[in-house]
């Protein structure tokens, strides 16, 4: 099936299994391999990506599900050479350490702080529960996003 | 430790950013399924339904004619090459792939090789086997009864399915203190099966170049070099010599120690592309990481703990049954088959220990690897500090006083134990101290005594734990007869700059970062300057790998030797440039200067310049090192840790309310990395405190084998870690420093669980097995007559 979507504002289309996870659209055909796989059952978030700005996991969804869509993955965080307040914050508050889980830990905080910028810590904790990181004890995590958000209320981004 | 260099340095102390963020925040990090060669094919494994089977037939028929499956791949044809049995690394053996019969649920029984992840998935749900169930031995006592079945029929004398018997320190003393004891307490303590589960699962990428007879393997491996030498010595037969292997261990998604191992697949995956010459791809799903790959503990653990009258400490009683599975395929050093679990007496003076181990063969996958800790000191750790609290409150003596006075004291080290392990450094009353203070311990005693009489439950729980990290002296610790040192080699190219190489590998702990950070202390070369590469065995120099906290003890420590060679040829070089004797010459991080007359220095820039353009005459040209450091001794980073519990009686949810950290470590290279490792270190103690395990029905049906059921703590139920230090160098390491990323893991379930059976105690609780989830605490409840 010919799929027609956008992803982190470029356009493209491939002729695709209609079974082919969206996750492997973009990571095998299109080779943006930040999005990454953790689990098979939608638990871990490692896959997260905006759908039409929503965050999804794109390890349960069709590729063909996302026709005419606009998608946003980790690549595309950085604009014109300027990193995102997000990404600022995991780098100054240490919220990464094998880097497995963070793309998907930066979409999931990019699309909750366009609609909370004001977050409490407990907001930022339930918020990111659908996405799980083995290393940091998330801490720093909450941080990082607490750092952004003080960052684009100061007109960061 | 005083700041030797500037920020701009960033020599040891500094909380520096880490070198390797920028590549993982944009999504840039080059992870194995990252890896994508021109004519890929894939893998994709077929495996078993029952826990103990004959397989009778193998039907590839209707997998052969899915599109793009090239090749069903058994037990048969590996045979042909010798290759349907592994060595493990306990010199047992694995099944590759089985002939005869299946021994867990999930073990691989064929794998099919094709030209797209889907078609190889594809094919292996058309791969029809024909099953002849087995009884089934899930219980390792059952399986060490007469009459059980024997599991290994592979092994033609083998009658029962004992594997082996361990035993340390001497009994007949420690039987004697238990004879003259005034207290003994004694408990069965069961520390249930769990998985590392980080959050890349394990995989690999094999390229088999017909045209240079090279094979290279881009692996989720935590020891690469170790891996390309056993790559060696199993297919040595096969043409497979180790000049011709290359690992590569790229960007890891978290090990914790499921990545130290060699699984099936890695081997299917080798073997399928020698044998097509083309790329060959596996990746495992998260339900085949959990089922099928190492797991951790299972031990079942009955301890014995004898104190005089006023509660001094005499000494300790172990027997331990270790369920490994099928096979003993745990990663130990070669000599100790429980690991280092007999640093089990702790950080308590006990004049008199004993230990014994037996392991045992079940129709469980195979494993017996670390946690994110040290070999097997988990289980050592919960249990001595489950057994103190135990007395303690037999005793009717606070839990902390009673530590206190049974600590080994900060003058008796260098520290002896019972059990033989001579403590290089600690002071755990210090750490406990800094604990109760920043908590407010007596206030919560208070609290929780008012609490009481409302009926609230409220638990303090503590652990001060002692762990036993940087294996290892050569003398005692080898893996597979490889001797545990480890390497690093520096190169200091002529503008000043430099590259440095290292025999470990990173799973996330930051080595790019804190090992540029070791060399600019010791050379005063910026830390932005050094380029720290591991895990390509083509290029590094050769080492054991990172687990067990050993990178810094170990690869660490060869960093700095390494870098003061370096400095040691920096100094004739600075001598032959400023016209004076060697002994002439001060060093601080950065340059040589003349003593009384600084003003005449030169700096590592301009020596390193020198050593290509302008060396002394009889010199060699260039600036480089290499060290391949053999610890003298283990260190023991210590901690103590509390934690507050509030129990609902109603649910018999518990709920972590604070947790604090004090660790000693040594000295520190970059505190943001340390206070990092700890908090996630405190997290993979959570989880295995309240929520993880992985258990089996009768027949060996797997539960826990998804992240439905195996539950891995988010960020609602982890608290907030509150964390601290005491610094205690160790005498022996070249940095003063200690291994850190898994003390916390190692420590934090036994306060937690502490912290429950002290809420529970005056209910006539003493002991509750981990994970301590809601069901266990709410039926508990209900049997003391507590109604909500």
């Amino acid at each position: 099936m010919l799929v027609k979507l956008s992803v982190n504002g470029e356009k493209h289309e491939a002729n695709v299994e209609p079974r082919l996870l969206l996750v492997h659209m973009i990571r095998e055909v299109l080779r943006l391999t930040g999005t990454h796989i953790g689990c098979d059952t939608t638990h871990c978030g490692a896959c997260t990506i905006l759908v039409d700005g929503q965050p999804a996991k794109s390890c349960t969804m069709f590729a063909v599900q996302a026709q005419g869509k606009q998608l946003m993955t980790v690549e595309g965080l950085e604009q014109n050479g300027k990193l995102h307040p997000l990404q600022e914050g995991f780098m100054a508050e240490h919220g990464l350490q094998c880097g497995y889980c963070t793309p998907g830990m930066l979409m999931t905080s990019y699309a909750f702080l366009k609609k909370h910028p004001k977050p409490s810590e407990d907001d930022i904790r339930w918020a990111i529960s659908g996405n799980l990181c083995r290393c940091t004890g998330y801490v720093n995590i909450v941080k990082a996003v607490q750092h952004a958000a003080a960052a684009i209320s100061q007109g960061g981004a | 430790m005083a700041l030797r260099t500037s920020p701009e340095v960033g020599g040891m102390g500094h909380s520096i950013k880490r070198k390797e963020d920028p590549r993982f925040i944009r999504g840039k990090g080059t992870y194995v399924d990252d890896v994508q060669l021109p004519g890929m094919l894939y893998l994709d494994i077929v495996r078993s339904p029952h826990a103990h089977a004959k397989i009778v037939k193998i039907d590839a028929a209707k997998a052969m004619a899915v599109p793009g499956v090239l090749a069903v791949i058994t037990g048969q044809d590996l045979a042909k090459y010798n290759l349907h049995w592994m060595p493990t690394l306990m010199s047992d053996t694995q099944m590759v792939l089985p002939v005869e019969k299946v021994m867990y649920q999930a073990q691989e029984v064929a794998a099919v090789l094709a030209t797209s992840r889907y078609a190889a998935a594809d094919g292996a749900a058309a791969v029809e086997v024909q099953y002849d169930p087995l009884p089934v031995v899930v219980d390792p006592k059952k399986a060490l009864e007469p009459g059980a079945p024997v599991l290994r029929t592979d092994k033609k004398d083998k009658k029962d399915n004992h594997i082996w018997h361990w035993e340390w320190g001497d009994k007949g003393a420690t039987d004697r203190a238990f004879g003259e004891a005034a207290v003994t307490v004694k408990e069965d303590i069961y520390l249930p099966r769990i998985h590392v589960a980080s959050i890349e699962t394990c995989g690999c990428v094999a390229h088999f170049d017909r045209v240079n007879d090279k094979l290279t393997v881009w692996m989720t491996t935590q020891a690469p070099h170790a891996i390309r030498t056993v790559f060696a010595l199993v297919a040595g037969h096969v043409g497979l010599a180790e000049h011709k292997i290359r690992i590569i261990s790229p960007d890891i998604g978290g090990g914790f120690g499921g990545k130290v191992p060699v699984y099936p697949g890695y081997v299917i995956a080798v073997a399928a592309s020698v044998l097509t010459g083309k790329p060959v791809k596996w990746i495992e799903d998260r339900m085949e990481n959990l089922q099928a790959d190492s797991f951790a503990r299972d031990y079942h653990i009955t301890a014995e703990l004898a104190a005089k009258k006023d509660g001094t400490l005499t000494a300790l009683r172990i027997k331990t049954l270790a369920d490994h599975g099928y096979t003993d395929a745990a990663a130990n050093p070669s000599k100790f088959p429980a690991g280092l679990f007999h640093v089990c007496t702790g950080s308590y003076d006990l004049k008199a220990a004993h230990v014994e181990v037996d392991g045992a063969y079940t129709n469980k996958p195979p494993g017996g690897i670390a946690y994110r800790c040290s070999f097997r000191v988990t289980e050592a750790v919960h249990t001595i500090e489950r057994m103190v609290d135990l007395m303690a409150h037999q005793l009717n003596i606070d839990p902390a006083d009673f530590r206190m006075k049974n600590f080994v004291k900060p003058e008796q080290f260098p520290y002896k134990s019972a059990l033989g392990w001579e403590y290089d450094s600690g002071n755990y009353g210090g750490a406990l101290k800094k604990a109760m203070d920043t908590i407010g311990y007596a206030d919560l005693r208070r609290e929780q005594a008012e609490k009481r009489k409302r009926g609230q439950l409220m638990g303090i729980g503590i652990s001060s734990f002692t762990e036993i990290v940087g294996a290892g002296p050569s003398k005692h610790f080898d893996i597979l007869g490889l001797k545990m040192f480890d390497s690093c080699e520096i190169r200091v190219h002529p503008t000043g700059k430099a590259i440095a190489r290292f025999g470990t590998k990173s799973q996330g702990q930051g080595h790019e970062t804190t090992y540029a950070q070791i060399l600019a202390e010791e050379l005063g070369i910026p830390a932005q300057d050094i380029q720290v590469e591991e895990g390509d065995t083509d290029t590094a120099p050769y080492g054991l790998g990172t687990y067990a906290s050993r990178s810094t003890p170990v690869a660490g420590a060869a960093a700095a030797v390494a870098a003061r060679k370096v400095r040691d040829k920096a100094r004739k070089i600075a001598a032959y440039l400023l016209e004076v004797a060697e002994d002439d010459l001060v060093w601080e991080p950065g340059k040589f200067s003349v003593k009384g007359a600084p003003s005449k220095s030169k700096t590592i820039q301009d020596i390193a310049f020198a050593a290509y353009t302008n060396h002394p005459q009889g010199m060699e040209a260039g600036l480089e090192a290499v060290s391949y450091y053999d610890p003298p001794n283990l260190t023991y980073p210590f901690g103590s840790y509390i934690c507050v519990v509030d129990i609902d009686s109603g649910t018999g949810e518990v709920k972590v309310r604070r947790f604090v950290a004090i660790d000693d470590c040594g000295n520190i290279i970059n505190p943001m990395i340390v206070q990092g490792q700890v908090h996630g270190g405190l997290t993979m103690g959570l989880a295995p405190a309240l929520y993880e395990e992985i258990s089996y029905d009768e027949i060996g049906n797997v539960r826990g084998g998804s992240f439905i059921d195996y539950l891995v703590p988010t960020a609602v139920e982890t608290p907030k870690w509150e964390t601290g230090h005491t610094v205690t160098p160790s005498p022996h390491h070249p940095l003063g420093a200690k291994g850190v990323g898994e003390s916390a893991t190692v420590g934090a379930p036994a306060a937690i669980a502490n912290a429950v059976v002290d809420a529970l105690w005056y209910l006539g609780v003493r002991h509750i097995d981990i994970p301590i989830t809601p069901a266990k605490v709410w039926k508990l409840l209900r049997e003391k007559g507590v109604t909500e």
